[in-house]
């Protein structure tokens, strides 16, 4: 008893410094989540060692190669003694070694007979990410994949460049912790709680102690109803505004305290989707709650959503902060109390077209029971809401479905001489070339300057096919590209290893926002671009 | 031979360099490859030995030029903790080998969710040396010494030996001091720098989710001073707030910290807060809890307590891997010239999607750092002496944190007041009240600081007017 007990006070400071970030239920999330990694590449050992410093549940490991020279070289979990052995041993050898609380797992096949041999291998997994697939089985590994609803993440690092893709069918978060967010006061839409402490209190009666330390809220209220007379500021003998700071505030405040309340569109589109419209015993919790808040705004909420609650500290005596606190609070209460019983008549109405025919009846869905927690904390989070779905790989590599628009705009701008697009395209057209050649551009010395012609076939067909100016990439690009030689330079794979993993980590805790869908690093000008393929 | 070229604007000093580095070149080829491999260095050969259009101007590709990374360039790292670790790696797999690393700090549990070099029996252990030994054992040929100690122990003399320094602190002092001192080690000649005594600074922050990476051209372009008001000064809560009118939990945890705790020495008359000691954060939350119940406040847990008492910035391993292997490619390029370093500035955060954006820094005229220029400093004669102490240390621009004064009176120096010496501030204590007018000092008089934030003293010229504004 005394020994687990130490455990969990080991892993709270262990853990400290990340759980004040994604909080203890982000924690667990990730500690039962199991990840796939497909290929041992410098950037894929990374990706996991970010995830298993945190603490990931699992993680498993396919790869069919054998450890290479040149793999140790840019590899810091792979060493000269491994060199011959299988890839996918030594790197979960190294990797497991680095956080006891994690359980390393390897499969020594190559990717492409797994997928053939054992589709049913990958159901087990929360994430799939794989690096170093050529197209044919990447577009295999997605579709396998996608049938069965599990996220994949493909990563890259090649010469000075980084690409992520997130594949993903539906993503929601409620807790998207937005960096900077209007307060929500409704000074503009006072409710009766705030109405009725805002006239309890008379700032003209008040004695000076008092009169310094009435909340800026109320102080902004009152001018707003005496939006002309204004008698609330003090003066002294000489008629001068004494120097108050709750007066100071307000005024500061004053800006953003009364930007309109009003429906974020982000949160007005999810609304609209039919996954809220149309509920069934399959829906998720996560539509079953905007649709009770939809209900709420269109009904009790008269056009807003249910009241965060929370009001920012300022200066005032601790009396009546917390009496106003007593008062947001008691409203977003309420709020969320409404929107519980509607939750509830949601579950009912939906769990009822169940068919009840046989005498072995599955248990009742426990999932279709929200939890009163869960149910608050959506509604503290409402304006915040995100879904996320990404298109399929098939689609982006399939000139006819293929996101032109978006491509187009990328490149056909003139102006946008600086455009990191252009190495999406160029990794497309390396792909090509090995599809054609068998091996990447540059990669031996004595066939580089070949190599540039070629690969500039190469991405002309891409081009060609978009049905764009074949020749909107400049040379400089295709030289640099085949410069490059394949080549993964430990510290490009280091960054992109940073970066995935903390995606992985959106996508798995279901807090903060995935990046949608396709990610472009170049580490010559430490840019980075985000593009919807 | 292959060498380090660092200006961006292209201006040729190889020369310089290859001269210094002649001798020891010579030496190394015989060390050279006894722990390497067939196909070890292949990734990185393609950015040495080839040519690209991004590349620097002077850039000469070079089948020796990783001879030149290996065993001529001299790296060091300040920091091993969560970016210092991942600097540490970073660097000795693109080829570098002779890496120093400055720490003063041991291994705390809370460090192994990051710092990946560190185990659970490494705990109370110096950092630097066990991180220099996990890379040494881990990256055959890599030669990490370790400092243990702080940055402030060494002299010029010890920092004039690199060719690039990289930084992985959580500390702005400890960077602007070192900052101050790769720049006390520029030299001029007739007023043009000689670029063989530019040591480039690499310097990487992190804090949650987001971070930054920047290259500083000591002397060429904006340095850590120039850009001061990018850090914020810390805010406090006002002591009123934190004495009589609580309310926010940490508040009362303030409270408890600020106020109690030196009343009531609840573990002894000298025993100070140890934000690591359970006993003594339980006893802060405890009490806390007590005055929070008071005033109706709620919300004081144990990692609150610990958050407020220790100002815990919260930290996750992948932004540290982000921020340190952006900082060492930029040490990659600046070493080889492969390609243009970035100019100067990258900001990085993935809360909402990945988001980068770099900029260009610009230097500060007037930079109290990094140019000659004695800074004005405005009062008038009836200012009291404590008057300019407080304007260095409250004012955006200067940031100091215990700033002493001297100045030259008739030939004579003079302190004017200092607090670093326990016998030398009791003796100028009494100066804090006198007026400038009755210090002696006159419009136009020179005074000397000196500042825990620099190695330097700084020269600034009194204006005194008559009247205050």
């Amino acid at each position: 008893m005394a020994d687990t007990k130490k455990v969990v006070i080991d892993k709270k400071n262990k853990y400290d410094r990340q759980l004040r970030l994604w909080g203890d239920h982000g924690q667990s999330a990730l500690e039962s989540a199991c990840v796939c990694l497909v290929n041992v590449s410098a950037v894929g050992t990374e990706i996991l060692k970010n995830m298993i410093l945190p603490g990931v549940g699992s993680f498993t490991i396919v790869d069919g190669n054998k450890v290479s020279g040149e793999d140790v070289g840019n590899n810091f979990f792979l060493t000269k003694d491994s060199i011959g052995e299988s890839r996918a041993k030594a790197a979960t050898e190294l990797l497991s070694e680095l956080n006891d609380d994690v359980s390393g797992d390897f499969v020594e096949e190559s990717a492409e007979k797994l997928i053939r041999a054992n589709p049913d291998f990958f159901s087990r997994f929360t994430l799939v990410i794989a690096t170093n697939l050529c197209e044919r089985e990447l577009l295999e590994l997605d579709s396998l994949l996608s049938k069965r609803n599990i996220p994949l993440l493909v990563c890259r690092s090649y010469g000075f460049i980084g690409y992520m893709r997130i594949v993903i069918k539906e993503h929601t978060v409620i807790e998207s912790h937005p960096d900077s967010a209007h307060e929500d006061l409704r000074l503009d839409h006072p409710f009766p709680r705030l109405i009725d402490y805002c006239n309890s209190l008379d700032l003209d009666s008040m004695d000076q102690k008092d009169h310094s330390h009435t909340p800026w809220i109320v102080i902004v209220y009152k001018y707003l109803q005496k939006w002309k007379e204004s008698v609330c500021i003090r003066t002294n003998k000489e008629g001068f505004p004494l120097d108050e700071e709750n007066f100071d505030e307000a005024v500061k405040s004053v800006n953003t305290a009364l930007v309109p309340s009003s429906m974020p569109s982000e949160v007005r589109k999810l609304f609209e989707d039919p996954c809220c419209k149309n509920l069934d015993s399959e829906s998720s919790s996560f539509w079953i709650l905007v649709r009770a808040v939809k209900e709420f705004v269109d009904n009790e909420g008269k056009e807003l959503l249910p009241l965060r609650g929370t009001i920012p500290d300022m200066t005032a005596d601790s009396t009546r902060y917390i009496q106003l606190q007593h008062v947001y609070h008691g409203q977003a209460d309420d709020d969320v109390g409404i929107v519980t019983e509607k939750v509830r008549r949601i579950e009912q109405s939906i769990a009822k077209e169940e068919p009840v025919n046989t005498l072995n009846m599955p248990p009742p869905n426990y999932e279709n029971c929200i939890s009163d927690h869960d149910i608050k904390l959506f509604c503290k989070n409402a304006a915040f809401l995100r879904v996320f779905r990404s298109r399929g790989l098939a689609e982006e590599y399939n000139s006819k479905t293929a996101n032109l628009q978006e491509i187009a705009q990328h490149l056909g701008d003139e102006d946008n001489d600086d455009d990191d697009f252009v190495f999406y395209v160029l990794l497309r057209g390396v792909d090509k070339f090995h599809e054609e050649y068998n091996r990447y551009p540059g990669v031996y010395e004595d066939q580089v300057e070949a190599d540039v012609t070629m690969l500039k076939t190469s991405v002309q067909k891409i081009l060609h096919d978009w049905g764009l100016n074949p020749t909107s990439i400049k040379d400089d690009y295709i030289h640099e590209i085949c410069r490059y030689g394949a080549a993964e330079l430990h510290t490009i794979s280091s960054f992109i290893g940073g970066a995935a993993a903390q995606e992985a980590i959106k996508i798995i805790t279901k807090q903060f926002i995935p990046f949608n869908n396709t990610y472009i690093y170049n580490a010559m000008k430490q840019s980075s671009l985000t593009v919807q393929l | 031979m292959h060498v380090m070229q660092i200006i961006p604007t292209g201006k040729n000093h190889k020369e310089i360099i290859k001269k210094k580095e002649k001798q020891l070149f010579f030496t190394i080829c015989i060390n050279q490859m006894e722990s390497d491999w067939s196909g070890r260095w292949n990734h990185v050969r393609k950015f040495v030995e080839r040519g690209g259009p991004f590349a620097h101007p002077d850039f000469e590709p070079s089948t020796e030029a990783i001879g030149f990374l290996q065993d001529v360039c001299k790296i060091l790292v300040i920091g091993a903790g969560g970016l210092g670790c991942e600097l540490l790696k970073d660097l000795a797999l693109m080829g570098f080998r002779n890496l120093d690393v400055i720490d003063m700090d041991t291994i705390d549990v809370s460090n192994l969710n990051r710092q990946f070099l560190f185990r659970h029996k490494d705990v109370g252990k110096p950092k630097a040396e066990v991180a220099a030994e996990f890379i040494n054992k881990r990256v055959p040929g890599c030669k990490v010494t370790p400092h243990y100690c702080q940055i402030q122990d060494y002299d010029e003399s010890f920092y004039r030996k690199f060719h690039i320094v990289v930084c992985g602190l959580d500390s702005i002092v400890a960077r602007r001091w070192i900052n101050g001192m790769l720049i006390s080690l520029l030299k001029y000649e007739d007023g043009e720098l000689d670029q063989s005594t530019l040591i480039p600074m690499v310097d990487g922050g992190t804090e949650g989710f987001k971070g930054n990476a920047r290259v500083i051209l000591t002397g060429i372009t904006a340095c850590i001073e120039c850009t001061l008001d990018l850090y914020p000064p810390q805010i406090n809560f006002p002591l009123c707030t934190i004495a009589h009118t609580p309310r926010l939990p940490e508040h009362c945890i303030e409270y408890v910290r600020i106020l109690l705790w030196p009343k009531e020495e609840p573990f002894g008359a000298d025993v100070t807060i140890d934000g690591d000691e359970p006993d003594h954060i339980n006893w802060i939350m405890d009490k806390s809890i007590e005055r929070a119940n008071e005033f109706k406040i709620s919300g004081i847990t144990y990692r609150l307590t610990q958050g407020v008492v220790k100002r815990i910035i919260p930290a996750v391993a992948s932004t540290n891997a982000v921020i340190a292997a952006a900082c060492s490619t930029e040490v990659f390029k600046l070493a080889t010239s492969c390609c243009l370093p970035l100019n100067n500035y990258m900001n990085f955060s993935d809360i909402d999607g990945i988001y980068t954006y770099a900029f260009e820094a610009m230097k500060k005229e007037d930079c109290i750092a990094c140019t000659n220029i004695p800074k004005a400093l405005k009062f008038s004669d009836g200012d009291k002496l404590q008057d300019i102490l407080t304007y260095l240390i409250d004012s955006a621009e200067y940031q100091m944190k215990s700033p002493g004064i001297t100045t030259s009176l008739n030939g004579k120096n003079k302190t004017l007041y200092m607090q670093t010496v326990k016998s030398i501030e009791e003796k100028t204590r009494e100066n804090l009240k006198k007026t400038l007018n009755e210090l002696g000092l006159r419009d136009g008089q020179e005074v000397y600081i000196a500042d825990p934030t620099t190695p330097n003293t700084i020269t600034f010229k009194l204006t005194l007017g008559c009247n205050m504004e």
